[in-house]
């Protein structure tokens, strides 16, 4: 194959990207986008066995060690995605991106060893920000991960001098850089990519639950950049192109989703640096709240004109979306007004409630948009909030420098009587305690989401 | 390449970016943070060039870790976005 098909047949996998992404960004062609998008980048896999560069000989050397390396990847790569529970989706992202800036990282890496001497200034500056910011993504992907799946605190991870520790590093990778450029070596390079690891975690540590996803979204541009200059690496348009778009694409995603949170950029990255370390919820947890059954749930239900469900990230691990709308299906019966008041990052991401209650097969027009819905909670008789805590809490109007301070509400505390479904007093995943449990005109159902529901539902049919 | 053209698509390329994403409903931002994932994931291609051009053992053996995460990255972000996006099938108004 010649060079000129190689680069035209690059050119349309290209096109097919932004296609890809023009699709994702509307409703109606999001799913054609993404297969364009896959189509896109398996026909750019195939064509660079057929051609690889003026000097390579066909067919490809190490060719057995390439497929296998793929199958593995496969191997891995589609029972992860195929059999993730919809809950657990945001981590996966997360790894997926981690690995794919781990990738760009030892690509640069190699053809750093294997150009050697020859390697123009020009490269090895690519090849530099490449391993930083490759393996900045890769560490930092992994730290979202782990705080994605609780397995490690969702609080912002303060420690003393911690600023001036992420400065130090910093200064360290930017000045290790500098020498790699200038000695030229595997030692220093081999140091840079230790220390960017290191950044990388130091980066994401400080950042709160609630903003995790901005740091994914950010975080999957930096992979982007860094694809696109191992591109200029390899002298691959194709790769300058892709990893471009992403960069390109995910700045505006991020900044999209930090307005939708009402978070500015700057203070989620460095937010943590600079707020007051919060007083913790142990004193305020003696506080009287006050508790009901679910036969209190039925009758305050069976009497309301207007009932607003608001689902959080509880509802989804409880498995509870079927029977949520079975209640909501039992109380239209009954002729009381139903409708979903879906906070723009219920759940763990933006967007991420809808793809839940799609997958119960919850009617699309009860579900409302928080703008929609925010007005019509003074004339809403039951508010019930089934396993969401920040995205209802008052605190992030009144409390100034608390975590959430600034991101818009479901206005929940608006309607006449609100009712929580929570399995404990712990505080959400922003780690805040929220004044609305403490309200004399809440009502709290503990116990697991589906159960609870459950019990209300047979509570209703028998009134 | 010359420079200059790199840096002309490079240019290009940023226009494109901001352009195509800047009108997506919030309901769509996962699924689309989760394809742009996949499309990065075509690092596979680099990696693939690297392990062509690998000579020693240990060239090799990072080529073949950057495959398998590539592929990880490509594959499994493709495959995730698409069964995020089948939820939204015939539900939209």
């Amino acid at each position: 194959m010649s060079r000129t098909v190689y680069d035209l047949i690059g050119l349309a996998a290209g096109i097919a990207f932004i296609l890809a992404l023009k699709g994702l960004s509307h409703p109606r062609t999001a799913r054609r986008g993404n297969l364009i998008g896959a189509f896109g980048a398996t026909l750019a896999t195939l064509v660079v066995f057929f051609y690889v560069s003026p000097e390579s000989s066909l067919p490809l050397n190490n060719l057995g060690w390439i497929l296998g390396a793929i199958a593995v990847g496969l191997a891995i790569g589609v029972p992860a995605a195929r059999k993730v529970a919809m809950t657990q989706m945001p981590q996966l992202v997360a790894l997926f991106n981690g690995v794919g800036g781990g990738a760009a990282a030892l690509v640069a890496i190699v053809e750093y060893l294997s150009l050697g001497t020859k390697a123009s200034t020009a490269v090895v500056i690519f090849t530099v920000f490449t391993v930083i910011v490759g393996c900045v993504s890769f560490s930092g992907s992994i730290v979202t991960f782990l705080k994605l799946q609780e397995l490690m605190t969702t609080r912002p991870v303060i420690f003393p001098a911690g600023r001036v520790v992420i400065a130090a590093t910093l200064i360290a990778v930017i000045g290790v850089g500098g020498w790699v450029v200038a000695a030229l070596g595997t030692t220093p390079l081999l140091v840079l990519a230790g220390l960017s690891l290191l950044f990388g975690v130091l980066f994401v540590l400080p950042v709160g639950g609630a903003d995790v996803p901005i740091v994914i979204s950010l975080l999957n541009a930096f992979t982007g950049l860094t694809v696109a200059a191992s591109g200029y690496v390899l002298d691959s348009v194709l790769l300058i192109i892709a990893g471009t778009l992403v960069g390109a694409s995910g700045t505006i995603l991020t900044r999209l989703m930090a307005e939708a949170m009402g978070r500015s950029l700057f203070g989620t990255l460095f937010g943590a640096f600079t707020a007051k370390p919060q007083e913790s919820g142990g004193a305020s947890e003696e506080r009287p709240v006050r508790s009901g059954s679910s036969d209190d749930v039925a009758i305050l239900l069976n009497y309301a004109r207007r009932v607003v469900i608001v689902p959080g990230f509880g509802l989804a691990v409880a498995q509870a979306q079927h029977t949520v709308r079975e209640l909501a299906d039992l109380m239209i019966s009954k002729g009381i007004e139903v409708a979903y008041g879906i906070h723009p990052v219920a759940g763990r991401m933006p967007g991420h409630m809808n793809v839940l209650l799609a997958e119960a097969n919850v009617p699309y027009d009860q579900l409302e948009e928080m703008d929609e819905i925010n007005p019509t909670f003074s004339q809403t008789d039951v508010a019930i909030v089934i396993g969401a805590n920040d995205v209802v809490n008052p605190a992030a109007e009144t409390v100034p420098g608390c975590p959430i301070y600034g991101m818009p509400i479901l206005k929940v505390s608006n309607a006449s009587n609100v009712i929580f479904l929570k399995r404990s007093m712990r505080p959400g995943f922003a780690g805040i305690e929220n004044e609305l449990l403490y309200d004399p005109k809440t009502m709290l159902l503990f116990g697991d989401a589906k159960a609870s529901l459950t019990k209300v539902v047979s509570a209703l049919k028998a009134l | 390449m010359e420079p200059m053209a790199i840096l002309s698509i490079f240019i290009l390329a940023v226009f494109v970016g901001f352009e195509v994403v800047s009108k997506v409903s919030s309901t769509l931002h996962t699924p689309l943070m989760s394809g742009a994932n996949a499309i990065h994931g075509v690092i596979l291609v680099g990696a693939i060039i690297v392990a062509d051009h690998s000579k020693t053992n240990l060239e090799l053996g990072l080529s073949v870790a950057a495959i398998i995460l590539a592929t990880i990255n490509m594959v499994g972000g493709f495959v995730v976005t698409d069964r995020m996006l089948e939820m939204f099938k015939g539900k939209a108004k």
